[in-house]
């Protein structure tokens, strides 16, 4: 097991170093970031040069990847346009994000789960039939029209919930945003766990456990969740990595002060060090995410070793 | 308890004072057979009809005894069982008539959860295919162990102790050592004792085993069937051996039934029917056996395939494969007839729902 994780990590690295990479290439892509800077007025010429000086950006790509690399691993990821540095504004938009993740994957865990079992293990009633309708619906419509729909309805309309999340961002206010940013993973966790289980509960194994006279629910609980769960964890397991980088529409909608507000001014005024950092942030957290899971895996089925 | 103490002393001394307390449970007399199924019909409602899996079996078992249950896929003998330990896939499935009695009580007036306490505590259930019988994410010891946790309410610590019991008891080397280990860990064999072990558990009266060595090697099958029969003796147990190999039965049945599309065609004591079949799907089986003194003919096979449960034939369902059928079997549906000797004298326990009956055993 030991030997596994390393061996994963040590994968990690190539992976880490080429996604990267192909970021700091798209960023680079998108324009000259000292024009930017300037926003509709020209600038100077020599202020643009002496600015490209300072920021290596009169170098080839592949140096100023390496100098970026370089100040990363000391933890600088450089400053913003604004004047705060990228690690300040990642210390205020991770925790609110991850938060926001959270109780997305609670609602996907606890609402999905649940209907995929009931569906499941009544396979073809009325209760499934519109369970499978239900999640077909949710996983057309895209989150932007959910979104502020439940936002004009909850926040709006009857003014259950505020529309907008203060900059604090506390958890009863994320209640809403979470729903919306998990709606479309929870309809795909709902039909995973429905497929999972009524898969399982024709298994032998389901029978045998009827047979040894064990109650229904022992029966359900204990022998066929537990078997049917194993790919449903592995899809919110890299779930977890996809919700945080994905929650950029979400935290538009609600103000959301968080990861996507961040990356999305980022892109609009062409501000390279947020974007690169975020999304390397980003990275990493989905190759651990991935790390998990596959750890996971082996936990939850006892066939599955690593060496 | 106390139970458990004797039958541990006597283990290997044969005949037994488990026997003798078990006997004395049931009231001392044999007049009330452990299991008796009566007319019992089991249907499956599928998409293009109503499929009647077993239209109207009866058979008997009593302590200590072993019916051997023989037929094709499809004949309807697993379906039976599983009607009869209330693990029917239901719905599609459906018991639609008849009785189960169990100790004299009819089981299927009885409520589900009277039905599950029954299930693995008085009659147990033996699969065919071990690896897939058992949840491969649970360690056998926790599997085994959970016989006691849930119809004992044991603790963890006592019904881990109780489940190495149980893999000494079917001969699983190194029990203590394998009790933590997973079902995908042991051979084919092994697996198999864990599953016989699992029934065995709480000693049950009924022990019903659907093909149990089918999934084995030849070698391993002799071993796991005596290991059964002789745990069968032991206990005392009434034994329902399901199965579509004659070889198997032959050395451990009392008595025999054949099925066919979901009715008893045949009954008879095991070593009778060998001799002397009365109802010409046996004597298609029995030609069907592989002998090593016609090495080199032609296999015998029984012409045709088992008929669609959706569209039973009219008449004796056997009938279109049957070499002697005549008009009236494709009219008139043979009853199971008592089946006797030229001059009367009766044959206990034989019986054949053949039209030409007689012509078969006789002719």
């Amino acid at each position: 097991m030991g030997r596994y994780v390393i061996r994963r990590l040590l994968q990690m690295i190539p992976v880490f170093i080429g996604s990267t990479f192909l970021i700091f290439f798209m960023v680079y892509a998108l324009g000259d970031p000292v024009a930017a800077l300037f926003g509709d007025k020209a600038p100077d010429p020599a202020t643009a040069a002496r600015i490209r000086k300072d920021l290596y950006l009169d170098q080839p790509l592949w140096k100023q990847y390496l100098h970026y690399m370089g100040a990363i691993f000391q933890g600088d990821f450089g400053t913003a346009f604004n004047g705060q540095s990228v690690t300040e504004l990642m210390a205020g938009a991770f925790p609110v994000t991850l938060r926001l993740t959270l109780v997305a994957i609670f609602f996907e865990i606890v609402i999905g789960i649940t209907l995929g079992v009931i569906s499941g293990l009544r396979r073809g009633r009325t209760v499934d039939t519109s369970v499978l309708v239900l999640t077909l619906v949710v996983i057309s419509v895209p989150t932007f029209v959910t979104g502020y729909l439940l936002q004009y309805l909850f926040g709006v309309k009857w003014g259950w919930v505020r529309p907008t999340v203060s900059p604090d961002a506390p958890l009863n206010e994320l209640i809403l945003p979470g729903i919306v940013l998990a709606l479309v993973s929870l309809a795909y966790v709902t039909r995973l766990s429905r497929t999972s289980i009524a898969e399982n509960v024709k298994a032998d194994y389901v029978r045998t456990a009827t047979a040894k006279g064990l109650p229904r629910s022992r029966v359900v609980t204990r022998h066929l969740l537990r078997n049917s769960l194993i790919p449903v964890v592995t899809f919110i397991g890299t779930d977890i990595g996809a919700l945080m980088g994905g929650a950029i529409v979400t935290e538009r909608i609600f103000n959301i002060h968080g990861v996507g507000y961040q990356l999305y001014q980022g892109i609009l005024r062409n501000n390279s060090p947020t974007v690169v950092g975020f999304v390397t942030i980003l990275v990493i957290v989905f190759l651990l995410a991935n790390l998990l899971v596959d750890l996971l895996y082996a936990v939850l089925d006892p066939r599955i070793r690593y060496a | 308890m106390l139970r458990d103490n004797i039958s541990k002393q006597d283990e290997g001394g044969g005949v037994t004072t488990s026997e003798i307390l078990s006997v004395a449970e049931t009231g001392g007399g044999s007049a009330v057979p452990l299991l008796e199924v009566d007319n019992l019909q089991v249907e499956f409602k599928t998409r293009d009809g109503v499929a009647k899996a077993v239209n109207g079996v009866s058979y008997s078992v009593s302590a200590g005894e072993t019916l051997a249950v023989l037929g094709e896929s499809g004949s309807g003998k697993s379906v039976t069982a599983q009607a009869i330990m209330g693990i029917l896939d239901s719905p599609p499935g459906r018991v639609a008539g008849g009785e189960v009695r169990f100790h004299g009580r009819d089981i299927l007036k009885m409520s589900d959860e009277e039905r599950r306490k029954l299930r693995g505590d008085k009659m147990a259930m033996i699969f065919q295919d071990a690896l897939s019988s058992l949840n491969p994410v649970y360690s056998v010891g926790d599997q085994l162990g959970e016989m006691f946790r849930v119809h004992r309410g044991m603790s963890k610590k006592d019904s881990k102790a109780k489940a190495i019991e149980l893999m000494d008891r079917v001969k699983i080397p190194a029990a203590k050592a394998r009790v933590g280990d997973y079902p995908h860990q042991f051979s084919g064999g092994m697996r198999q004792r864990i599953m016989i072990a699992m029934a065995l558990a709480l000693e049950p009266d009924l022990i019903i085993a659907d093909e149990p060595t089918t999934a084995l090697d030849v070698t391993v099958q002799a071993q796991v069937m005596d290991l059964l029969a002789e745990l069968q003796r032991e206990m005392n147990m009434g034994l329902i051996l399901i199965t579509h190999d004659l070889g198997v039965v032959a050395d451990v049945a009392d008595k025999i039934a054949v099925m066919y599309a979901g009715r008893i065609v045949e009954t008879a004591p095991v070593h009778e029917i060998y001799k002397r079949p009365s109802h010409p799907y046996t004597r298609g089986l029995l030609d069907s056996i592989p002998r090593l003194d016609q090495k080199g003919q032609e296999l015998y096979a029984i012409k045709g395939l088992p008929p669609n449960l959706l569209r039973i034939p009219a008449g004796c369902a056997f009938s279109p494969r049957c070499p002697k059928a005549q008009d009236i079997c494709r009219t008139e549906i043979p009853a199971l007839h008592p089946v006797t000797e030229l001059d009367g004298t009766e044959l206990p326990g034989r019986g054949s729902a053949c039209h030409f009956w007689k012509d078969q055993i006789h002719g």
